[in-house]
């Protein structure tokens, strides 16, 4: 894979179609994970208006949802800076995801590429990878599943904010595990061979110790990092 | 109460968004200034699993009889059928089954 020549890529709503659509099969996950967020800011006590602007603007689930359940008595200015910097740390992985769309997206003008990149969460950017290996070269797919996941988590704060707890437990519908459900099946779509594993059996174990050993968030960079590095020496 | 405080909310927001652009942001930007080599491209290439698995193994750790069950059916589907939709269906309904029958 050589980086794409700006002439080779595309940029058509054919492709935002189809990455729209190939997102479908997560709506139900991020339902569920926007519903659970806007539950929570019911319960903290924010308004709807500031739960779904927080949820359009900051656009990061987990991060919202620590940061909202541990919400400062005061928003003094280390307080506001506190809640910067965890938001920070449980993205921090999104600095590795941007860094692999380089070669595909090196070409784009700048004005497209940063909005895409604010947008771009795991889900998209697994069915962009997959859809890239597999030979699509039009980033407006990638637009389209951003702008899909996008539209779900932000529309599905409000009926969280106001139905709460008599949803009932997405627990038991399985809902909570739509997105290790995907994760799999994106894994078989990536899978190159056993030696390419190796990254992710290293990932699995270095992300699985950190957890133990520390707890909170660093085990998904961490993790990564491991896998990443094990993938960069093992030889084709 | 949250929203006695219009302004220190919208700081919050703020700083919160901020943050998040600069991690969603930052890699790339970065990496357009280096040149990639064969060792970085394939380091590049080895993240999507590397952050699958690392996301999804202490999940499955801790998670259960029913987390290990729903992730097999899903990843068995997706080997038989090679479909996005029918995999997330089969392990979340193994997953609420196996919580129905209080696995």
């Amino acid at each position: 894979m050589d980086t794409a020549p700006q002439s080779q890529l595309r940029w058509t709503l054919e492709g935002f179609r189809e990455g729209a659509l190939a997102t479908l099969p997560l709506m139900p996950g991020l339902c569920a994970f926007g519903l659970a967020f806007g539950t929570i800011a019911a319960r903290k006590g924010l308004s709807l208006f500031d739960a779904c602007i927080m949820s359009a603007t900051v656009y990061a689930g987990v991060a919202q949802i620590i940061v909202v359940e541990s919400w400062p008595e005061q928003l003094t200015f280390a307080a506001i800076v506190a809640s910067a910097a965890i938001t920070a740390l449980i993205c921090s992985r999104f600095i590795l995801i941007g860094a692999t769309m380089r070669p595909w997206l090196g070409g784009l003008p700048a004005a497209r590429i940063y909005p895409l990149l604010y947008l771009l969460t795991e889900p998209p950017w697994l069915l962009s990878t997959r859809y890239y290996r597999a030979g699509g070269r039009d980033p407006a797919f990638v637009l389209g599943s951003c702008t899909a996941t996008w539209v779900t988590w932000v529309s599905s704060t409000a009926p969280g904010y106001w139905l709460g707890a008599s949803l009932g437990d997405p627990h038991r519908f399985g809902l909570d595990l739509v997105m290790p459900a995907f994760f799999v099946a994106m894994l078989v779509s990536l899978w190159q061979g056993p030696r390419r594993a190796i990254a992710w059996v290293v990932g699995s174990v270095v992300a699985i110790a950190t957890a133990q050993l520390f707890g909170g968030f660093w085990y998904v960079v961490t993790g990564a990092l491991a896998g990443s590095i094990t993938g960069g020496f093992v030889d084709d | 109460m949250i929203d006695n405080d219009p302004l220190g909310f919208a700081a919050m927001l703020a700083a919160m968004t901020a943050a998040v652009i600069v991690c969603r942001v930052g890699g790339y930007w970065l990496l357009g200034r280096f040149a990639i080599g064969p060792r970085l491209r394939r380091m590049l290439d080895a993240l999507p699993g590397a952050v699958i698995a690392s996301t999804t193994a202490p999940i499955l750790l801790t998670g259960g009889l029913s987390g290990w069950l729903a992730v097999l059916a899903a990843g068995v589907t997706m080997m038989a059928v090679r479909n996005d939709f029918a995999a997330v269906v089969a392990g979340v309904a193994m997953a609420a089954a196996a919580r129905a029958a209080g696995l």
